[in-house]
């Protein structure tokens, strides 16, 4: 890991990157984009394997039906957009095309919660975990990084049944290598502590580490890359929580369904702990820089600290 | 190869299709009545005559793909396939029970050869072009074809129009599609719920080339099948024009029977009207 001077990539260049570097070796892949080709970062793929790129247009449910047909014929479809359109607007063609008939179907998003910035409410999309993880079937992942976009990337072709990997319009630390291990549904414990566990996926896991490095000496805090979210890795959760007795679990995502609420949901009925689940509250924001954002909603790294020391005072 | 059917026993197998439909929908209590019957006569165009396939390779990648949107029809599929020799007949009784391959609405899980899991509506043109999307990547879109069944009140999804586009857009001629033109929907006529006329003015406009057919006529249906097959220009809509309860006196044409079944007496009184016809 490089946590000192980590550089600032994007997650959703990672997907890209990702794609296209898969693309070479996988010639059943295809890629499907509904008009949103360069901010989704399909353009990688696409300018290498145009032949493999399929354009729909403004049309999200045609995306994930067309999808489906190519997954039910053998081939492994990329389906790439803004995650508000790509998972919102079809979700019952989902669910019925492709979680329910367990379709080799990959979605790869751009523009996941607040870090989508400017763009407002309308597409910072704070709720693609809950609507994909509450499906059968689905497995989700919010990778942590860049580097970690693209291993998952690769990671999720030889899945089975859909797949949802969450990217992020802002770039946010690079702090992994090439050298980090990524398995996916294996949670990655970044750094090992006694007091508090702390969760998270995406880019908040960097914030994790630099409180826990912040705050060392005086609260020893387990700090948990939880990048697949389902399934969960419920081993890997039970034992740092029956080490430190007590969760705090952030991310940039409504806390309503989110990864919170799946730690929650597996801790309540086996090992309940004190808990406190961070996120966006319930709610809409606004337009705004994502420095701007995420200091008024308290997801930058001071924020999450604040409700974290808070959250520790609690008897 | 099978023997083909003449256009005499081609009606006949209808006939059998829609009494084997009528003895399933009466055991099961719950399903749909008109569209199953008003479809009988394609069904059987296509597994007696048009489609190419082989019911003892289910999976062979040459195969005609049949997509059925609107899977509620999906009794009419079950019968036919039973008669063709995909499922053994002994699961005729068994539609919508527990435990049974014959889901309420189409499942892959339960019966492969159904190409796609289906039901809510405006989803199965969608998948179709996947379908032939997929062909003409391998390009293989010379050697089998994609036939996608729909309901006339699924017109009314938007993601039908958002398919019709990509299809035009993308030149799928391995692709016709069927329309079950019946003009009733669950609340009542089409025409009243929300109007679909000009439909054939409609599909034109999209980029499709359009068949109006008579769907009860046998040797219509398999020449028109037999055209759309040959157009290589544009993907081809056929919009079927058929009764729905088509061979029933008391649930032709009478909306209400879009998601009824018959109780006993009633499928008696059908029984009796479709042998005597036959």
């Amino acid at each position: 890991m490089n946590l000192d001077n980590a550089e600032i990539k994007k997650i959703r260049d990672g997907l890209g990157q990702g794609m296209a570097e898969l693309g070479a070796e996988k010639k059943d892949m295809v890629v499907l984009v509904a008009d949103t080709m360069e901010s989704s970062r399909a353009h990688f793929f696409a300018e290498k394997f145009p032949a493999r790129t399929i354009q729909v247009g403004v049309a999200e449910q045609n995306l994930a039906g067309v999808a489906a047909g190519l997954a039910y014929e053998g081939k492994v479809p990329y389906v790439v957009t803004y995650a508000a359109f790509l998972l919102g607007r079809p979700w019952e063609p989902i669910r019925t095309m492709i979680a329910y008939p367990e379709n080799h179907v990959v979605f790869v998003s751009s523009h996941a919660g607040l870090a989508t910035g400017q763009d407002g409410p309308t597409h910072q999309m704070t709720e693609d975990i809950s609507i994909t993880r509450c499906l059968p079937n689905f497995t989700v992942i919010a990778p942590a990084d860049y580097e970690q976009a693209r291993k998952a990337v690769k990671a999720s072709y030889d899945l089975k049944g859909p797949v949802y990997l969450r990217g992020v319009r802002e770039g946010t630390p690079n702090f992994t290598t090439e050298k980090t291990p990524f398995e996916v549904g294996k949670a990655q414990v970044l750094r090992e502590g006694t007091d508090v566990t702390a969760i998270a996926h995406g880019y908040m896991v960097y914030w994790l580490l630099q409180i826990a490095e912040e705050l060392k000496g005086k609260i020893s805090i387990e700090v948990i890359n939880l990048h697949t979210i389902k399934p969960l890795d419920e081993k890997t959760i039970l034992k740092s929580a029956k080490k430190t007795g007590r969760v705090f679990c952030a991310e940039d995502h409504n806390i309503v369904g989110g990864m919170g609420s799946a730690v929650a949901e597996f801790l309540s009925q086996n090992h309940p702990v004190p808990m406190k689940l961070h996120g966006v509250y319930d709610q809409f924001t606004e337009s705004g820089t994502p420095k701007d954002l995420w200091k008024k909603y308290k997801l930058d790294k001071e924020g999450t600290q604040e409700i974290l020391l808070k959250f520790l005072k609690k008897k | 190869m099978r023997k083909e059917l003449s256009i005499k026993e081609l009606e006949k197998k209808a006939s059998e299709i829609r009494q084997d439909i009528i003895r399933m929908l009466e055991a099961s209590g719950s399903g749909h009545s008109g569209g199953p019957l008003g479809m009988a006569d394609i069904f059987t165009a296509l597994y007696f005559r048009v489609l190419k396939h082989d019911p003892k390779r289910p999976k062979w990648s040459e195969r005609d793909r049949l997509i059925l949107s609107n899977g509620h029809i999906v009794p009419v599929r079950y019968v036919a396939m039973m008669h063709a020799g995909y499922i053994d007949k002994k699961h005729l009784l068994t539609l919508r029970k527990i435990g049974s391959i014959l889901e309420g609405h189409p499942s892959v899980h339960k019966i492969p050869a159904l190409e796609t899991s289906s039901g809510p509506l405006g989803e199965g043109l969608s998948q179709a072009c996947g379908f032939a999307m997929s062909a003409k990547l391998d390009g293989k879109d010379r050697d089998y074809h994609i036939w996608c069944l729909m309901s006339d009140g699924e017109q009314q999804e938007g993601m039908t129009w958002e398919a019709a586009m990509f299809a035009a857009k993308y030149r799928l001629s391995n692709l016709t599609a069927i329309i079950d033109r019946n003009n009733i929907q669950i609340d009542g006529n089409t025409e009243d719920i929300m109007p679909l006329d000009p439909l054939r003015e409609k599909y034109e406009a999209f980029g499709w080339h359009v068949i109006d057919m008579n769907a009860h006529d046998m040797e219509e249906i398999i020449s028109t099948l037999e055209e759309a097959k040959a157009i290589t220009e544009k993907p081809v809509c056929i919009i079927a024009h058929t009764v729905p309860g088509k061979g029933v006196s008391f649930m032709e044409y009478d909306y209400k029977w879009h998601g009824a079944t018959p109780n006993k007496e009633q499928a008696k009184k059908a029984l009796g009207e479709l042998q005597h016809e036959s």
